[in-house]
Order: structure tokens, then sequence, then C-alpha cells
């Protein structure tokens, strides 16, 4: 079953980070609001309504281009894609067919350490639809028209991932990407980014019937749904049977996709030009502006971290703190000299303590100053690493933190490196442990660090341990 | 019991000689009294006489109140209206109540002008005779026996029988000017994007254009520049550098007329040939220059019309589900038959034709053969049109190859129907201006003389309008 090679490809919605719809003047957040209640005759699809384009979404679908590794176009034009259902006030979608904001691109991806590009096909606007509940043993459905008319960015990749974990890896960049670059608030609890996974498997180089799952909304769902594919259409396969082209569901719970409708007959969306919406014509100026305003985006960061030999891992959870808490914590460290070790201790101490809902009070700023701090008393031996930890969770949950060694020696936790007292302890522990002694003295390196174990724990923590491990070294050579 | 010019009716308004009140009820009346030709759909009496009331008020308390203060007006029925139903003469919006206004019929009232009614059309403003209204169908108003034009036929034989000093129109193909021409007034159809399509229900959205029917051109020109205004809300609107078209003074100058030589030389009423010609001739005398011109394209003109205006059609009429307005069936077992239901027996038989059509050519598959090669054609008239206007000011001919034919005469032939607007639809394609203004009778039938100018020309169509309007 080993030859069977796996080919995917992702179409990922994404919401765009507005104040009004697409199309429209009505609120474009509808977390936690009554059904129907942001809309607007536009989209309601009143008789008369037109729909008026939102510049805003435009400017974030330039932005997404550049994030995307390329330019937007100077000339793109609005569609009308028509099918009838419930959710859809118009009987057609605006949508972007043959000429999209967003032709090429690629993102790249690291798996296993390995950095992979992935093409990207286009990426167009389009305005998303309603939202259909069919409530369980009722004869009716329900439609939410306050999801009608946000806007979208759809990026379509080319099929150039071969395994679930670069389809999951690719996901995660996009969210970082959009994430990142403004683009969207990319909050997947919401559905703010949407996944449809196309997959097909094949022993040659032509490409499988391909089969779409619909509707991912994590990243772990991608990575499963896509493992689970692999798995049936193989099996398929094995067993003599065909893969008909079709669309899928996935069941988050039991982990398996399931058949939603067969694409045999293809729809006909009978697409045509949008008279109502002009094209989007942009100027060199206004793309120039555009790239000029963009932030550092993840690969570039993820480029200097690893030049500053920081674990791909760690820059990992680094990239998605940040984007998770806004905290833009790898901007901040990218050019220290102690970057890796700062890494260390954020992705350490910093990203679980957050994992726990903990109220972070500190600013930005003197949460960065405080790193650059703590690291420079580790650097001087007045501070151990374990205290370090300690410290540093005492200043993410101070107001703000002026002096971080004060705080350090308030808290107790400084080193002790005074030579006379450690000699003392030392003097005492060799005393308490004439085995571990005769254990050095026979060879056995090990047993030292018990016994700097000891002076540390004398010291209740304030003693050096590279000072205490040399003294205890020294100290013995004179018995 | 006519009305006077609008710009003296204001005048008279304005110093108090006559009141809002008693146009209102002036218009009301006249309404009630030709009932029988079938030109209204809705009245709008308590309201605006409650408006003209309060006009009435303001008036006296030393507002000025507008440049329509005090006049009543029709707008046809597929304008959105807060105080009357809008049901596009359709039974699938008979009930339909609008909850926001049409843009034109705001600026109209915010200049002082009271709705009194609103008119009958063809169902969706599908036709040209108003025989495809679910309602009724407006009689002519010279002849009973003879229809009124379309699709804005109510609006037409309504200021044709003075119910108001004027009447709102829409036109995708020939709709205000056919009408016009058939009835014996005047219907001007602006330059596409100058006056907002919002809270028009569309019919084919790359072509319609909001114009005005009147009984003389300045009328027209009054209106026409109230709302003419770019609109927010209709991303197809600009700013038009001019707009004076009340300004008709400076009638000097010399033009230069092109008569276009398909629409003369093509099947045309004899009467109507020579009236056109006799005109042209005056022209000359009065010492403007006329040469015949050629758009080689005009004949494909129609065929083109009949593409893309029903591929727009069958798009718009897609909201018309029964899902949150409009006709819903009482009738079905799941979705589909839901949909098949409401739409059947909500539209029509000439909307439904539309659908078919428009359908078929945005099929994958035919779109090329039709919808794109339309396209193309449309774009070398737009071409054609730009040249001709490079050697001419204006391109004139007949409104239409015929006057009014008899209720029924076509309604069995959909090809002889849409054969009406062989004369009016290039227009549409192109964007331009084009007005009808009456040219004299056949075996007593009214006929119209068409003038077109070129995109953003509205103004200088107006003077022109009214230099022919004198000399007839």
């Amino acid at each position: 079953m080993n030859e069977y090679k796996l080919t995917i490809g992702i179409e990922t919605h994404v919401q765009l980070k507005t104040k009004t719809k697409l199309f429209s003047g009505s609120d474009n957040d509808d977390r936690d609001t009554l059904p129907n209640t942001k809309v607007n005759h536009i989209d309601f699809g009143m008789p008369g309504a037109l729909p008026v384009l939102n510049k805003k979404a435009v400017d974030l679908a330039m932005r997404a281009a550049f994030a995307l590794n390329t330019k937007p176009q100077k000339y793109s034009k609005f569609d009308r894609k028509h099918y009838f259902y419930p959710d859809l006030p118009m009987g057609y979608q605006i949508s972007q067919f043959d000429e999209p904001i967003i032709l090429g691109g690629f993102v790249d991806i690291y798996v296993n350490n390995e950095k992979k590009k992935i093409g990207i096909t286009r990426a167009h606007l389009e305005a998303d639809a309603g939202k259909s509940v069919h409530p369980e043993n009722s004869d009716y459905s329900l439609v939410d028209l306050n999801r009608s008319g946000t806007p979208l960015l759809e990026i379509v990749s080319e099929p150039d991932m071969h395994s679930s974990a670069e389809a999951r890896a690719y996901a995660k960049e996009i969210y970082l990407l959009m994430k990142f670059a403004g683009v969207s608030n990319a909050n997947l609890f919401y559905g703010n980014m949407r996944f449809d996974v196309n997959v097909s498997v094949s022993k040659d180089d032509v490409l499988g019937t391909r089969a779409e799952i619909k509707n991912l909304n994590s990243f772990r769902s991608v990575e499963k749904a896509v493992e689970y594919e692999y798995k049936r259409q193989v099996e398929l396969l094995e067993s003599g049977e065909k893969i008909i082209q079709e669309t899928r569901g996935w069941d988050d719970s039991k982990n398996i996709t399931y058949s939603m409708r067969s694409k045999e007959n293809a729809d006909d969306y009978r697409y045509m030009p949008e008279p109502d919406v002009p094209p989007i014509e942009l100027t060199d100026e206004q793309i120039s502006e555009t790239e000029k305003s963009m932030p550092i985006l993840p690969f570039t960061l993820r480029d200097k971290l690893l030049e500053k030999n920081i674990d791909p891992a760690i820059i990992d959870v680094l990239l998605e703190s940040d984007a998770e808490y806004s905290l833009e914590n790898t901007k901040s460290i990218i050019n220290e000299n102690d970057a890796r070790q700062i890494a260390n201790l954020i992705v350490n101490i910093e990203v679980p303590l957050r994992a726990k809902d903990t109220e972070v009070k500190i600013s930005n700023e003197d949460r960065i100053n405080a790193y650059k701090n703590v690291m420079l008393l580790l650097d001087s031996n007045k501070l151990s690493s374990s205290n370090a930890k300690i410290l540093i969770e005492e200043i993410l949950l101070s107001d703000n933190v002026a002096d971080v060694e004060k705080l350090a020696e308030q808290k107790g936790l400084l080193q002790t490196v005074n030579t006379d007292d450690i000699m003392k302890f030392i003097a005492q522990v060799v005393s308490e442990n004439p085995a571990a002694v005769e254990d050095i003295k026979a060879g056995q390196e090990k047993a030292i660090g018990y016994l700097v174990g000891q002076v540390m724990k004398l010291s209740q923590g304030k003693t050096n341990p590279e000072v205490a491990k040399q003294l205890i070294s020294d100290h013995l050579k004179t018995l | 019991m006519s009305w006077p010019n609008i710009s003296e009716l204001v005048a008279k308004f304005n110093n108090g000689e006559i009141s809002a009140e008693e146009n209102v009820l002036k218009a009301l009346e006249l309404i009630e009294k030709n009932n029988k030709y079938n030109a209204i759909i809705s009245i709008n009496t308590d309201a605006a006489i409650a408006k003209a009331r309060e006009i009435d008020q303001r008036r006296k308390s030393g507002e000025n109140i507008g440049r329509l203060a005090g006049v009543p007006y029709i707008a046809k029925d597929n304008f959105l209206t807060k105080e009357l139903k809008t049901t596009a003469a359709s039974n699938m919006l008979k009930d339909y109540q609008a909850n926001y206004q049409s843009t034109a019929i705001k600026l109209l009232e915010e200049q002082g002008a009271i709705m009194v009614a609103k008119a009958n059309l063809d169902a969706f403003a599908h036709g040209t005779s108003t025989e495809n209204s679910d309602f009724f169908t407006t009689a002519n108003p010279i002849d009973m026996e003879y229809v009124a034009g379309g699709s804005s036929g109510g609006s037409a034989a309504a200021v044709a029988l003075d119910m108001a000093p004027f009447a709102l129109g829409s036109d995708t193909g020939g709709s205000i000017r056919l009408p016009a021409s058939f009835c014996g007034i005047v219907g001007f159809k602006p330059t596409y994007g100058t006056v907002s399509r919002s809270g028009v229900v569309a019919m084919a959205s790359s072509l319609d254009v909001v114009g005005v029917l009147t009984k003389n051109v300045s009328d027209a020109a009054i209106v026409q520049e109230v709302m003419t205004a770019v609109d927010p809300l209709d991303s197809t609107t600009f700013e038009l550098e001019d707009k004076n078209f009340s300004e008709l003074d400076n009638q000097d100058k010399k033009y230069r007329f092109g008569l276009i030589k398909e629409h003369i030389e093509g099947e045309i009423d004899p009467n109507i040939k020579a009236g056109i010609l006799n005109m042209v001739e005056k022209l000359k005398s009065e010492g403007h220059q006329v040469e015949e011109v050629s758009i080689p394209d005009l004949p494909l003109a129609l065929a083109v019309y009949y593409i893309v205006c029903p591929a727009e059609v069958a798009s718009n009429l897609s909201r018309y589900d029964g899902i949150r307005y409009g006709h819903s069936t009482d009738q079905s077992n799941d979705l589909e038959e839901y949909y098949l239901n409401s739409r059947s027996e909500g539209f029509g038989a000439e909307a439904k034709r539309r659908i078919m059509i428009g359908t078929h050519v945005l099929s994958s598959g035919y779109f090329d053969a039709y919808y794109n090669k339309a396209q193309t054609v449309r774009t070398s008239l737009i071409n054609q049109f730009n040249d001709a206007f490079t050697n001419v000011d204006f391109l004139i001919g007949p409104t239409s190859p015929s006057t009014a034919f008899k209720v029924g005469e076509k309604s069995k032939d959909p090809l002889a129907m849409y054969l009406m607007d062989i004369m009016t639809v290039a227009t549409n394609l192109v964007g331009i201006p084009a007005i009808s203004i009456p040219a004299g009778e056949s075996n007593g039938l009214p006929y119209g003389l068409q003038i077109m100018a070129n995109l953003r020309h509205d103004h200088d169509l107006f003077k022109v309008s009214k230099i022919l309007e004198d000399i007839k």
C-alpha cells in the first residue's frame, strides 16, 4: 500500500477583518448575536438593492497578496455565481471568477525541519452566504443571514502537498500569515477560517480522482481528514473499486469523512460578470503604499530566528503565541544576542502560563525589557536558571517592573555568590555524605552533582551551581 | 384641466396663487376620472393630501420648499416607495411593501414633489405594451382599442391624460421612449449611470436607467436634473459635469445631425418616414446640417439585446424565491418543489420566457457562443456610435417603426413584440442618452422622433430637443 502517492490541494476561506460587510454597511461582527439582526436590505436581497464594494476589503486583499509572496492584480472584477439555496438571498453569490485580485504566489512551510514551497494558484474576494439550521425531528429549516455578505478571501493552493503533516503545516502557515498581515482575526473558534481539502491518491504521476472534504475548521481536522481520506481511498482502490469525485463532510467526533453529494453532474453556476459592481482597478501607487505598510511576516521572522540557531519547534511555538496573544515576541527578540535563551524562556514559561488563562498585566514593552534584564542576571551568575523561571512568572504577573534585579532580590531569588558562605555549606555536605565523596574519589564524577544539589538545598537555591561544583571539586582535591 | 409648465406651476405655488393641496386634488380627480384606461395600480390619496397640506403650511411659514414644490407626480410601480406597495405589476410582488425608498423618489420628494399614484407596467418591465402586466392592460389615451406602449405604458398614459405633470419611468430597451411615442408625449432616457438605480426593481442592470415622461421638453429637463446625482448606494453612478438641464437658452447654435440610415430605410410606416424626413427639411431650413449616417452593426442590436437582457433578467429574478418575501406557494413537499411552484405561480409567461433564455445563454457550453459573442458586438456598437459622434452632434430617426398597435394584436407573438424595440435598444447597449418627442400622427395615432446624443451630453440633448419641439 505504500506505493500510493498522496496529493493534497487546499482552498482556504479567510474572513476579512472589516467593520462592515463586503457589499453593505451592516456590522460584520456577528459573534454571539441574535439571528438576522446584522442584516440590511442589501444582505437581505430586497428588490432594487445594489451591492456597494467595501474599500477596506480590497485593502486587506492587497495585504494578503504580499503575505502570499506576490502582488495584487491591477485589474480584477466580480462575477455572479448562481445557485438556489435559502441562505443565499439573491440567488447568486458575488465572487471573482476569471479575473481574481490575486494570481500566483507561494507559501513556505516547514515539516521535519525542512522548508517546502507550496504554490498559490489564486485568491479571490467573495461574499459569504448565510447559515441554514435544520432542527432535528422537525419539518422546517431556519435561516440566519447575519453572515450573509461577510467578506471572504478564498485562497486556492496548488496540489503541492503530499502528506497530512504538510497539509497541517500549510493550514497553520496561512493562519499565521493572515493574522500577522492583519488580514483576518483568524479566530478558528468563530469560523474565521475554513478549509476545503482536496485529496487524491495515485500510483503514478497522473493525479487520481479527488474527493473534496468541506468546511474543516481546525489544523487537527485538516490533518486527520487527510489521513482518513488517504486510508479510505487506498483501501477502495486495493479492493478494486473506483474513487468517485464527490464532496465529503468531516465528523470531528468519529474522525471520519462521509459522502455529502456526488459531483459527477458538475454544478453549472452560470457565471456572469456582475453589472452592479464596477471592476477593481488598483494604481501602482496604491499597490506600493500597501507594500510599504506591510508588517514583518512569519517567514522573515522564522529565517532570522533560524540564523540565531533557535530550534524550529521553539520558533513555531513563538510565532503561534504571537498570533494568539498579539505579543510580537518574535519581532522583539530577533535582533537580541540572547534570542535563543529568551525564546526558550518564553516558550517554556510564558506560553504555558498564558495557556492557563493567567491574566498578564504587564505591557509588552516592559515585558521584553524585563526578559533582557533577566538575561543579564543569568549571564552574570546572579540568578540560577530555575530561579529565572520563578522570576519571570513574578514579572508577568506584576503591573510593571522598573528594576528586575530589585524584584529578584525582594523575592529572595538572587544567588549568594559569597565564596566563604559556600565553603561552609560544602564542608557540612562533605562531612554528611562520606559515601558520595568516596564515589567521586573512585572516579564517579556524577556523584558531584548530588553534592551540588545538597549545597543548593542548604543555601535555599541561592548558590550558583557552577561555582559550587568548581569549589567542591577543588575542595575534594585538598582532602 | 391640463397643467401649466412645471416651472410655471412652481412659480404659482411659490407666490401663493395655487396650493399644493389644490394640485394634488386635481391630480386625484383626473386619476379617478380616467380610471377606465387602467393606467394606475395604486393611489396615494391620504398620504399625498397630508403631504400637500404640510408643504402648504411650510410655504406659508416662509420656507423655500424646493424646485418641484407642490408638483404631483406618478411613479412607475417598479420604484420602491414607503407609502404604497411596489408590485412591479407582478403576481410575485403583488403584496410587497418595501422597507426602503428608491433614491430617485427621495430626491424628488426633497424638492417638494408629491407622489399621487403608481402606474401600470409590463410585469418586471418586460414588454412593449403593458399587456404583460399581471393585473391589466393600459389603454392608449388617444384610442382605447390600442396599447399605450410599454413597459412604462401606465406612466405614459397617465401623463397624456394629465393625471400629473410628470411620471417616472425606467428604460431598459425603450421602455420610456416607446410609450412616449405611442401616447404623443416626451420620454427621456439619460446616460447610463447619471441617475441612481437604487430602489428600482432591477430588470437588466447594465441597461436599466431612470428617466421621465412629460408633456414637454422643459418639464423633462427640470425633473431629470433633480434626479441626476451620484448615489453611494449605486456604484455605477458618476458625477455628470454639465447637469443644468433646465437651462435651455442659447438656442441660436447650429448643429450637425445624423439621420440614422438603418432606421429610416428599414421596415417602417411610410407616414412616419415622411414625417421624419419632413422634420429633416425643417432642420435644414433653420440652418442646421443633416446628413445620413450609417451604424453598420445596428441591425444586430436587437439580437444582442435579447441575449444580454435575458441573461441579466434571469440573474436578477433569482432573488424571487418565495423564501423571504413575495409570492410563496402553498403546495410543496420539498425545497425544490417549493422553488418550482413559488416561481411558476409568481412569474408570468414573459418573465418565464426571459428566465429560460437567460439561463440558457449563461449555461456552460453556451456562454461563449451567446453571451460573450453578444458582448463583443456590444463593444463594436459602442465604438461605431462613438465614431458617428465624431462627425455629428446628434443622431435622429423614428422612435419606433409604427404607431401603437391594437390590444391583443401581437400578444401571441413575442417576436413581433420584441421588434417594436428595434430602434430603441441600441442606446441602452451603448449607454448614451436618447429622447422621444412627439413628431406627428399616422392614421390618427401619434409617433415620436428619437434623438440620441453621445455619452454625458444629456444637457445638449435637452437643448436640441427644445429646438426640435419648437420647430414642429
